[in-house]
């Protein structure tokens, strides 16, 4: 096994505790990683199958068919534009664009300095106030291409107000 | 520790004293006055939060905190008015407002009994300032029946919720014989609420008679992009949706019940774990329910991002922490389901209408609607359209009514161009469809269907063609690989889409299109497939004539897709300001050469370079004299 801290390890092995009794936990285990560190790196995968008794190429599946378990960290402030159809036909898509452009990466990649990733989110269901913009959890309403700048200068100056 | 609530008896004591309680509250009797504000994803996004909080300070420096009580209520449904705060008894609404705002209210209304005028609502045909929801017109054609209790009772706590009828149903259920609950549901004529309007009596009579685990789960995996109307019921009142599950438990032998609810709704995700553990407290939930020999638990598994886990068989995949793959049929989840034990999966919105059914019993509930679709149905209306929010209306509603009585019509004069209906598995309706009554059958018979509920209206600045490809990108990204036509056909379909939106589609794509999207829908495996293609279908069948425009003539006529429109500044019309210049971020925008200045004005015409154009659109966003259009 590669280079997992010992705390990482120690609490990696409480989470994998944490859903002992539970039939199929791998789930559930899986979103608290990702939760507490924000990726799922093979040593983690490796780590949890020996918890567990799943099989790697099980649980690397599982990692890898949902959207919300990332092989790689993410950056610091992650932005998510919503595409969902209400903000769609309101010009989300514009949107998105203007934040790629500033950000200088594509959804779904994260910027060099690790400070943004950007992703393209599926309905947040927060149609009623699209376009949405979503980051780190807080909602941003009735976005326009004009708000995408000072937004990213707020969150590169130390985040949100 | 809550006090426990032992059998039925306590139960209806209990009751009693909420229900008294609430009451006081919304008539004022208690001597006290209220503000409630909404708690929804929509206004706590605009800071409802903030503002409530700030209400509690305003009101408790103002010394005023034992005459006035502040708490929060599930969704209004009018999401593209708020935050909303209501004050009771008198029943004030007041909406977008502001922290800034929070002095003034409380100043001039709790106060002075001064009505804040600049907050109310303005009704735009009348102009008319209008002081209570229920004389608002995007009210006033709504029956709240799945809605029930949200935007009235903290969903928070459990005390509203009994004094909003809340298990009355279950209470009604348990003195039952299962066979009667299911009996009184078929009668109903309930259907699922999540698309595919399958009756929800008959799901649960398919559950066999055994011993031995079976399983309730409710399906909150609300992936159609433009749907949040399982979300807002969870957030707004989630001891129904419980309730309603409990009845399901009951009536199938179930122990057990999971939600699967999406992992982008952490608010109704914590307002479930509230609402379960306040029913654990006070036994609710557990052994023994109310001194029967009923026993019932629920738990709670988040999805991770699929949207084919809305899949009632991928969803069970997934819950068993595989990926979320639809397994074929049969055998059906209500013979070997969840662990390979019976299981029936429900709607959210559907548990959320089985209390009701109990409660005021199946005729009254089978009054409402049209002859094949009973009782009422959701809507999360949005896109183009004054009225954005939820609206929950009798079946048999018709489109009309729903887009311009409720809806309030098409924002800046625009005109009405299509409701798009039932997601990434639905279709466009046009205006020829605006006096069809909406009910499972007239949409399917429509080319649409009615899906969970999202209605997305679209107007004369939207393309279909894009709209088509943007359902294709979606459906293509989900689709879970497992089976060919899907995962290959979804791939080539977005392909000749994409084509045609950059002008280099052909007339024969037309038809490949068309016998592709016909092979993808009868040969896929699951759901998702089968309906992949009717976004296309749909569009292909009203909007011929754009398909054909972007091919033959190299346009868009809506002016969306980037290949085929360009910016264009009428020489006549402009200043020569050069504002367009300084924004255009390719330097595509010089003087006309030569010289040339429109008469009566005094600096020279300006014009964009169209090979040097990206076609962002800045230019048109600065220029005040309305110069620039696109073409």
């Amino acid at each position: 096994m590669a280079h997992l801290q010992e705390a990482a390890v120690k609490q990696i092995t409480e989470i994998c505790d944490r859903y002992k009794n539970e039939e199929t936990p791998l789930m559930m285990i899986l979103s608290d990683i990702q939760k507490e560190y924000g990726y799922i790196p093979l040593e983690v995968q490796e780590l949890v199958s020996e918890k567990t008794g799943i099989s790697v190429a099980e649980i690397y599946g599982v990692v890898t068919f949902y959207s919300f378990f990332s092989l790689k960290p993410k950056g610091k402030n992650v932005v998510g534009c919503c595409l969902g159809t209400a903000c769609y036909v309101k010009g989300a898509q514009q949107v998105i664009d203007k934040f790629s452009e500033i950000l200088g990466i594509k959804p779904g990649e994260t910027s060099e300095d690790g400070m943004f990733t950007l992703d393209a989110l599926r309905c947040i269901g927060a149609c009623g106030i699209a376009p949405a913009v979503q980051i780190n959890g807080t909602v941003y309403p009735k976005m326009s291409v004009d708000q995408v700048k000072p937004l990213i200068e707020k969150y590169k100056n130390g985040g949100a107000a | 520790m809550s006090e426990l609530i032992r059998s039925f008896e306590e139960l209806e004591a209990k009751q009693a004293v909420c229900t008294k309680c609430l009451n006081d509250k919304f008539t004022g009797s208690d001597g006290k006055r209220h503000v409630v504000l909404c708690g929804g994803t929509g206004c706590l996004s605009s800071h409802s939060a903030e503002i409530r909080h700030k209400f509690m300070d305003v009101i408790k420096a103002e010394g005023l905190d034992d005459k006035v009580t502040v708490n929060q209520v599930g969704c209004f449904g009018f999401c593209s008015q708020g935050p909303f705060v209501k004050i009771f008894p008198e029943d004030t609404l007041y909406k977008m407002v502001k922290l800034e705002d929070v002095e003034e209210i409380v100043e001039k209304d709790l106060k002075n009994n001064e009505i804040v005028e600049r907050l109310l609502y303005v009704d735009p045909r009348t102009q008319e300032k209008v002081t209570k929801q229920d004389d608002i017109e995007f009210y006033k054609k709504q029956i709240r029946i799945a809605l029930h209790g949200c935007g009235a009772i903290d969903p928070e706590n459990i005390d509203e919720a009994l004094g909003a009828e809340a298990f009355k149903g279950l209470a009604i259920a348990l003195k039952k014989d299962r066979k009667e609950v299911i009996q009184e549901v078929l009668d109903s004529g309930l259907r699922g609420r999540g698309g595919a309007g399958f009756p929800t009596g008959r799901k649960w009579s398919f559950v066999p008679d055994t011993d031995g685990p079976k399983y309730l789960v409710c399906n909150g995996d609300e992936g159609d992009p433009g749907a949040f109307m399982d979300r807002s019921i969870l957030e707004g009142n989630p001891f129904a949706v419980i309730e309603g599950m409990m009845i399901g438990g009951y009536a199938i032998g179930a122990q057990n019940g999971y939600f699967y609810v999406r992992a982008e709704y952490p608010i109704a995700v914590k307002r479930l774990n509230l609402a379960i553990k306040a029913m654990e407290e006070v036994g609710l939930l557990g052994d023994n329910i109310l001194g029967t020999d009923f026993c019932f638990r629920v738990h709670i598994r988040l999805g991770a991002g699929a949207f084919v886990c809305g899949e009632e068989t991928a969803l069970l995949n997934s819950i068993e922490g595989k990926r979320g793959m639809p397994r074929p049929r049969p055998p059906f989840p209500a013979v070997k389901g969840l662990w390979g034990c019976p299981t029936c999966v429900n709607n959210v919105e559907t548990l959320a209408n089985v209390p009701y059914i109990m409660r005021e019993g199946a005729a009254k509930f089978a009054s409402i609607g049209t002859e094949k679709s009973k009782g009422t149905k959701v809507f999360a209306l949005g896109g183009k359209i004054n009225n954005v929010g939820l609206v929950e209306v009798p079946m048999g509603t018709t489109l009309k009514e729903l887009i311009y009585d409720i809806g309030g019509g098409i924002p800046n004069g625009k005109e009405f161009k299509a409701i798009q209906t039932g997601g990434p598995s639905g279709g466009c309706l046009t205006a020829k469809n605006l006096d069809t009554p909406i009910d499972y059958d007239n949409l399917i018979a429509a080319g649409s269907m009615m899906g969970s509920g999202g209605a997305i209206v679209m107007d004369e600045d939207n393309c279909m063609v894009d709209v088509a490809k943007f359902y294709m990108e979606f459906i293509f990204d989900e689709s879970c690989g497992k089976c060919s036509p899907c995962r290959i056909g979804t791939k080539r379909m977005l392909e000749i889409l994409t084509r045609i939106t950059e002008g280099k589609g052909q007339m024969e794509d037309l038809e490949a299109l068309q016998v592709l999207a016909n092979n993808v829908k009868t040969n896929s495996l699951c759901g998702l497939g089968q309906t992949a293609p009717n976004p296309i279908l749909s569009t292909m069948a009203s909007f011929m004539d754009e398909y054909v425009a972007h091919i033959r003539d190299k346009k868009c006529p809506a002016h969306v897709c980037k290949n085929l429109m360009t910016y264009v500044i009428d020489k006549d019309k402009c200043f020569g300001c050069q504002m367009c210049a300084k924004g255009c971020p390719a330097d595509a925008i010089h003087h006309i050469e030569p010289e040339y200045v429109a008469p009566g004005k005094k600096l020279p015409a300006m014009c964009i370079d169209a090979n040097k154009c990206v076609k962002c659109g800045a230019c048109i966003a600065t220029c005040k004299f309305g110069a620039i259009s696109k073409q």
